[in-house]
């Protein structure tokens, strides 16, 4: 009960104890799990908890993206991907031990590097005083949306030449964002698609045909016995016929 | 408890540079082309954690980036879409013409 009351006092570290871990500790459940299904699920987790570290900094709309975009898409996107190609061989695929032992030491050095950039610099390293740190609401969804059409409002205040200019606006890499995208989303779909002519196909449908020919041989086959068997029927009538005159 | 009163634009950049580590360690380690892309994943919310910690002005009143990093971390997330749908599309061909996902079977461009 005291842990709680501390804890509502001092809402925003703990939540963001909270959200670290989880980030941290579903990022180690995709690297250590062998299976790729599980693989994509913590990776949903580990997002998901990215995004709540967003909106704890204060970035409500980019939070709520890296959810919508993010984990509604791309994840959603990837877990196709993981459907498509699960083939009993592929599910479990274990890492050579050399592998892990070499990534283990350059990931390690890496990481020793970039938390002692991180906590050098003075500036960043300043505590801020979060108790009863407040929510408000930022109201950033309208100054981001004009931001990307070229207008900074947030910006109206300093008159520095860059905003004078309308440089600072964000319009030319919307624009070229767009165009990105469109390619893309062309090329992917043009990439992905089933070939007509692959070899595959090629072999069932040549099947098929081997198959159709025997069929359509075989009725030839039977059309003829059948009309043998009526001529001869026939024939015979006709012969008792002319005995019984 | 050592973290209560604290919380600094450091430790955000922690868990950034944490998730980066643990993203790369994932692109090099994982044999599935699949698992490969979701190491490059996290490697981007690394990054974009940066950028939204030095954009905040919660962390940092005086002297934060402000809207930049907003913005660069949404066209982050932008570009991160479409590198899955066209990676995911290449991995789709590959095993297609394969029969394997393994990263290590694709050695067709060696001189």
């Amino acid at each position: 009960m005291n842990l709680l009351a501390v804890a509502w006092e001092y809402w925003h570290q703990s939540f963001f104890i909270l959200f670290a871990a989880c980030a941290i500790g579903f990022g180690f459940g995709v690297l250590l799990s062998k299976n790729v299904v599980r693989m994509a699920f913590y990776l949903v987790l580990s997002l998901g908890s990215t995004a709540g570290l967003f909106f704890l900094a204060g970035a409500e709309f980019v939070g709520a993206m890296q959810l919508m975009i993010y984990v509604g898409g791309t994840l959603v996107l990837l877990i196709f991907g993981v459907m498509l190609t699960a083939q009993k061989d592929f599910i479990n695929m274990d890492t050579h031990t050399q592998d892990w032992i070499l990534a283990t030491i350059v990931g390690g050095s890496l990481l020793m590097v970039l938390l002692f950039a991180a906590f050098g610099a003075e500036d960043w390293s300043k505590p801020q005083d979060l108790t009863d740190a407040k929510i408000e609401s930022t109201k950033e969804a309208t100054p981001l949306g004009l931001a990307l059409t070229g207008i900074r409002v947030d910006t109206l205040g300093d008159s520095g030449d860059a905003v004078k200019q309308g440089k600072s606006g964000y319009l030319m890499p919307f624009i070229i964002v767009s165009v990105h995208l469109l390619v893309v989303l062309i090329g992917a779909a043009y990439m992905a698609r089933t070939k007509k002519l692959s070899r595959a196909t090629d072999d069932k449908s040549s099947r098929a045909k081997l198959m159709l020919f025997k069929m359509e041989q075989e009725t030839e086959q039977l059309e003829e016995e059948t009309y043998v068997v009526t001529h001869r029927g026939q024939s015979a009538l006709n012969r008792t016929d002319s005995q019984d005159e | 408890m050592i973290l209560i009163g604290t919380v600094s634009v450091s430790w955000y950049l922690a868990v950034g540079a944490s998730l980066f580590v643990l993203g790369a360690v994932c692109m090099a380690t994982k044999r599935n082309l699949l698992g490969v892309l979701m190491g490059v994943e996290l490697v981007l919310n690394g990054a974009n954690m940066n950028f939204i910690a030095f954009g905040s002005k919660v962390l940092r009143p005086e002297g934060s980036l402000g809207l930049d990093g907003q913005l660069i971390a949404l066209f982050v997330i932008v570009l991160a879409a479409a590198e899955a749908a066209v990676a995911l599309a290449i991995a789709l061909n590959f095993y297609n013409n394969h029969n394997t996902v393994d990263v290590d079977r694709a050695n067709e461009l060696n001189g």
